[in-house]
């Protein structure tokens, strides 16, 4: 899984009627996953500004406006690639458009842990 | 830090980068055993960094590295001695001729040997050319880590696997037999060109992996120096000085990318040239072609254009044609290609392009640029496809940027 945090310059360049370079870079990574056959799964997120953050406190409802972590990179989207090897997912995440400005953390999905919690 | 402290600081980082593999080289082959060999020098050149601001630099620094090195041998061998084994007693002798080298004023450099076991056939391919840069030259594996894209932990655990295969194999710190040598030395160069990024001419990688590059031209002038009469040792060094001399002018002033045929010569670095021509002419005289020297001669060609003003095709697309005949590397194929489109046009250089298999091409971001350029020239609608390809492989922004634009 690609976990693609984005500075507030690349959340900006997403939106709008013209086509950005940063939104035509993205099509051609994601045409690039596609074509190379490891893409499995994904989606942008929408603004960190549409973010509520939800705790519970002795049994009490806590709900904060804004994301999870004040940092100036924020959770953009997710990707989940199918692939063979670490390296291989560093390999991906390096030509992942966001990874020259903001960055994109890569991890290992638990199919161990998925298996005992959906079976 | 004063000024005096960085003095030092700076000397120390001079003698390190020629010192520290000859230090290790030396120790690693009478200790038979690379990661010792490292402790040691490192512990020496710490102790270098401490001792030397506050009493002076030594006369010999290297003796004195080797000295110090050999007294934390010593140290070990004190700890190891209630054991009674071998190896305290291995340490103990290593310590004893240490002492006999650090007194004269030369000891010899077996750096070469290092690297030929770094590169053995038994040692995970992909381990070996950071194997080299930690051996020789002392990089530590989070560095070479950031530089080949893997994680750090992966990275540590290759090479300390790595280093306990050349104990547990015996692995010799030697340069092999000559009816050996040829294709051990294959191995060396394939890793120092590994150094020095991706094999195709101002690709992307060389670029990326700047931070590498004058690590690369290191080795290969050390290779070069120590394997004089070895072509294809001169033909790797001329290989990456030309490329080398290519790097200011790869990006206009505003960081955006250009390509080679728009570079400007004025801003190539002729010094450079002049030693790539003159490694490559001294590589030549031995009438023993090979990879590095067909790759060096075609950046020869390229670097003409300083003074004919014009790119002589016709000899960069037979070059190629013995490259591939010699290496069929899919760098090689691709850029035959490219030098076809520009002597046949580009129906021809796609016609290439089919012929390499698509299997070998998926990921291979030259490729999909070549494949792109040709298809735009022949007003082919499926060059936006490539072009996209393209720019999903890109790991440059630069690059990125630059093929977004052709596409338009």
């Amino acid at each position: 899984m690609l976990l693609i945090y984005e500075t507030p310059q690349d959340f900006a360049a997403r939106t709008g009627d013209k086509a950005t370079p940063y939104v035509a870079a993205w099509r051609a990574y994601h045409r690039a996953l596609v074509d190379a056959g490891v893409f499995v799964g994904g989606d942008p997120l929408q603004a960190v500004d549409t973010a509520a953050t939800v705790r519970l406190h002795a049994g009490r409802r806590h709900v904060q406006d804004g994301p999870y972590a004040d940092t100036k990179e924020q959770l953009g989207g997710i990707t989940v690639l199918e692939l063979p090897s670490l390296d291989a997912a560093l390999e991906w995440a390096a030509r992942c458009p966001a990874a020259a400005t903001g960055a994109v953390e890569v991890r290992p999905l638990a199919p161990d842990l998925r298996h005992r919690i959906v079976s | 830090m004063t000024d005096a402290d960085d003095a030092i600081r700076r000397t120390v980082e001079a003698v390190a980068r020629d010192s520290y593999g000859r230090l290790v080289a030396w120790l690693a082959k009478r200790l038979r055993d690379v990661a010792a060999a490292e402790d040691a020098v490192g512990d020496a050149f710490v102790a270098a960094l401490s001792t030397w601001p506050r009493d002076g630099l030594p006369d010999q620094p290297e003796a004195w590295l080797l000295t110090t090195a050999r007294n934390r041998l010593h140290a070990r061998y004190r700890r190891e001695r209630t054991a009674a084994t071998a190896h305290a007693r291995a340490l103990q002798l290593l310590a004893e001729r240490a002492e006999r080298a650090a007194a004269g004023t030369t000891f010899p450099d077996e750096r070469l040997g290092l690297m030929f076991a770094s590169a053995h056939p038994a040692i995970d391919a992909a381990a070996r050319t950071p194997l080299i840069l930690q051996t020789v030259l002392g990089l530590d594996a989070a560095a070479i880590a950031r530089a080949f894209l893997v994680a750090p932990a992966t990275m540590s655990q290759r090479l300390v696997r790595s280093k306990a295969k050349i104990r547990e194999a015996a692995i010799a710190f030697e340069v092999p037999e000559p009816h050996e040598l040829p294709a051990r030395l294959d191995a060396v160069l394939e890793s120092i060109y590994a150094v020095y990024g991706s094999g195709w001419g101002d690709a992307a990688g060389a670029d990326l992996r700047a931070g590498l590059a004058d690590e690369a031209l290191w080795l290969a002038r050390v290779l070069a120096g120590l394997l004089p009469d070895e072509p294809e040792a001169r033909g790797l060094l001329a290989l990456i000085l030309f490329c080398e001399a290519r790097r200011p002018a790869r990006r206009a002033a505003d960081g955006s990318y250009v390509p080679l045929s728009q570079q400007d010569p004025a801003r190539w670095d002729h010094a450079q040239i002049r030693d790539a021509e003159q490694n490559l002419a001294a590589a030549a005289r031995s009438g023993r072609p090979g990879r590095f020297q067909l790759e060096a001669a075609i950046q020869s060609v390229h670097a003409d254009r300083a003074q004919s003003g014009r790119t002589e095709w016709t000899a960069i697309a037979a070059l190629y044609d013995e490259l591939v005949r010699l290496a069929p590397t899919l760098g090689a194929l691709v850029g035959r290609a490219a030098a076809v489109a520009e002597v046949h046009g580009p129906a021809a250089a796609l016609l290439r392009l089919d012929q390499i298999g698509s299997d070998a091409v998926a990921g291979y971001q030259p490729y999909w640029a070549v494949r792109a350029h040709l298809l735009q020239r022949l007003g082919d609608a499926r060059a936006a496809a490539a072009f996209d390809r393209a720019i999903g492989l890109a790991e440059d922004p630069a690059l990125r940027s630059f093929l977004l634009e052709r596409r338009g």
